[in-house]
């Protein structure tokens, strides 16, 4: 007897999980190995004892029987009476549970059966991916595709579905991927860790959903939150699954249902789901955003995540004004670059902090009014000292751990800090009490929730890519990666040496 | 009987959550606020019917006596004798399910009592999340997030 246990989390409530599974005769709207299935004598699919007939799409046939089912356990048992593969014995059973911390669902799909000895490995092997894995991957769509008119959530499940290894049967084979699904190279990661787990691999495309376009990259952004996704510090990537929220390339192919694009479109992005660390990708194009020919697909993708960004924190978390002073902590990074220019466009008075005298030369460049080489100088000290004991009106900070402490201190009597990542490390818990002693308001900004429509987001695109047509900010050229280096541009972004934007190339 | 239910998922594999719970006498370790804990009388902490006696940081003293412990299930129930709550008949169980997608773990954490029917919503909140979910957001940091 071997035991097969299977388990994932569905990114939606375990009423619509529960909705789908509990219909016995539904694995043939959403299981990719199976072609037609209905219940025999015209029973109804919630009667225990009923026997579903189904046929795969390799013209296998196979009859199961519902052992049990409860919508209190949301459990469901069955066994296989008759099948072309010799599962004998097969039970099984799925079971949801809620995860309440994020309307989450828990699904274990686990099976007992006897298996020839000498063909144990490879049943194993097709129960575990081509039917509980490719299963997973098919009812997680399925709900993105229901829920594709709702905002992005916070949460995406998978862009790209990697096949299962191919078996060695046809069977299998017809389980595993439909016939047209084609390859693409794109970088893995398998789990949560370091740069190294940032791998080249071919993965499977299927064509564009009816709703999606598929896009050939050309340049991909590289981004500090493709960082937090590697690692696991934000969820948006599940392993395995591809990072990447930023790129720019070339609309490929349309679903049935995609108006307002065309096959050779030029356009970028910088949006979840994760997935642009690839060559070619699916996706739905509701935040693609057109290029003119005046910008480059080199700087949309080095820099459309940052100037959207850059907007939104300097016009709508906080409204810069003439005569603010305003400190900006990693000045020459790639979003502090943006934010010196503008912010100096914007009539403030600009305080940059850097780590180096290099970095301080560019930044003055960039026309900051005055640069603290952190390493060097307190930059609280040096802020009061500027302002003559008033602080800063603003303080963006991204650096988080290293900073959070002194740029509270930095601040004026009702000055407001805005927090929007943490470079250095989380910043922990603090004491909101103390904020009082002036009067502070603390922002912490999800990108999403300024830019998860086409309305939030086109003022800012067109904001930005207006500021850079009319030079009030300038993008250095980004430094190139090769996509097979991913795993280096993730090395040197977290070392902190890095000067403005990286790029990879495809 | 009053029932509150919370669940989270941990990014961890279980084996190396549960080493963390499975210590009757481990709340400070892990539980945020929890300032301190003693098994009494000398019992081991993984002996079923011994009895934790720990300080909240907020001051408020409990005692609670482990009635099940399996290394199998990865479970933990216990009963609460005393505390600052008032709630009677009080069940908890703490169990780690294994989700092999990721090689992460499930946590639930499930608890029965009885009350006082206007304090009800009070403590189902209290309980649910100021104490579960507050302990289980402070294990999924303690894995990096």
């Amino acid at each position: 007897m071997v035991k097969v246990c299977q388990s994932t989390i569905i990114e939606a409530p375990i009423d619509a999980v529960w909705a789908i599974l509990r219909d016995f005769n539904s694995h043939d709207r959403w299981h990719p190995a199976i072609a037609f299935s209905e219940i025999e004598g015209g029973e109804p699919v919630d009667a225990v004892g009923a026997v579903r007939h189904f046929r795969l799409n390799d013209g296998g046939e196979l009859r199961e029987q519902l052992l049990a089912l409860s919508d209190k356990d949301r459990r469901l048992s069955y066994c296989l009476l008759e099948a072309p593969l010799p599962l004998m014995d097969y039970v099984a059973t799925l079971r949801l549970k809620p995860v309440t911390d994020g309307d989450a669902t828990f699904w274990e799909w686990r099976s007992e059966f006897q298996p020839p000895a000498h063909r144990r490995d490879e049943l194993v092997r097709l129960v575990t991916e081509g039917i509980y894995q490719a299963g997973f991957a098919a009812v997680r769509n399925l709900l993105r595709r229901e829920n594709v008119r709702l905002p992005v959530e916070t949460r995406m499940p998978r862009a790209i579905v990697e096949p299962a290894p191919p078996l060695d049967m046809p069977l299998a084979a017809s389980m595993v991927a439909p016939g047209q699904t084609a390859m693409t190279r794109a970088i893995i990661v398998e789990r949560y860790g370091g740069p190294e787990e940032l791998q080249l691999k071919e993965i499977g495309l299927p064509p564009p959903a009816p709703n999606e376009v598929r896009i050939r990259h050309t340049v991909i952004g590289v981004n500090f939150i493709d960082v937090y996704c590697r690692t696991g510090f934000f969820d948006l990537l599940k392993p395995p699954g591809v990072p990447g929220m930023e790129a720019a390339g070339i609309i490929e192919a349309l679903g049935s249902a995609v108006s307002g694009f065309s096959v050779g479109d030029r356009v970028a992005y910088a949006c979840p789901p994760v997935g642009a660390y690839s060559e070619r990708r699916n996706m739905a194009p509701e935040l693609l955003v057109h290029l003119s020919d005046d910008i480059s697909d080199e700087i949309a993708a080095a820099s459309l995540l940052k100037g959207v960004s850059a907007s939104f924190l300097l016009h709508d978390v906080h409204a810069v004004k003439p005569g603010d002073t305003i400190l900006i902590h990693a000045a020459a990074g790639g979003i502090g670059q943006l934010l010196v220019q503008w912010a100096r466009h914007l009539g403030a008075t600009v305080i940059a902090t850097v780590s180096s005298d290099d970095k301080a030369r560019i930044v003055e460049r960039l026309g900051a009014h005055h640069v603290i080489v952190y390493s060097r100088e307190d930059f609280t000290e040096a802020v009061m000292l500027l302002t003559g004991g008033k602080g800063a009106n603003v303080v963006y900070d991204a650096v988080g751990n290293d900073t959070f402490g002194g740029s509270l201190a930095a601040l004026a009597v009702r000055g407001h800090l805005v927090s929007f990542g943490q470079a250095s490390g989380p910043i922990g818990n603090w004491d909101i009490g103390r904020f009082a002693s002036k009067s502070l308001t603390i922002s912490r900004p999800n990108y999403a929730h300024y830019t998860d429509t086409p309305d939030k987001l086109a003022p800012h695109v067109n904001r930005f890519f207006g500021a850079l047509r009319q030079g009030i900010i300038k993008v250095e050229a980004p430094r190139h990666y090769d996509l097979a280096m991913a795993s280096q541009a993730h090395r040197d972004l977290e070392s902190r040496r890095t000067i403005g934007a990286l790029v990879l190339k495809v | 009987m009053t029932k509150v239910y919370v669940s989270s998922v941990i990014p961890a594999p279980a084996a190396d959550v549960w080493k963390i719970v499975r210590n009757f006498n481990a709340l400070p370790s892990w539980a945020p606020f929890v300032a301190d804990s003693r098994i009494e009388q000398n019992a081991q902490a993984d002996q079923i019917g011994c009895i934790r006696n720990f300080t909240l940081k907020d001051g408020g003293r409990i005692r609670e006596r482990l009635l099940a412990l399996s290394d199998y299930d990865l479970s933990c129930s216990y009963a609460i004798l005393e505390s600052p709550m008032a709630v009677e008949n009080y069940v908890a169980t703490l169990s780690l399910t294994p989700i092999t997608d990721g090689n992460q773990t499930l946590a639930e954490w499930q608890a029965e009592f009885d009350c006082a029917a206007e304090r009800e919503a009070a403590l189902m909140h209290q309980i649910g999340n100021g104490v579960f979910q507050t302990a289980l957001t402070a294990l999924k940091h303690r894995f990096g997030r």
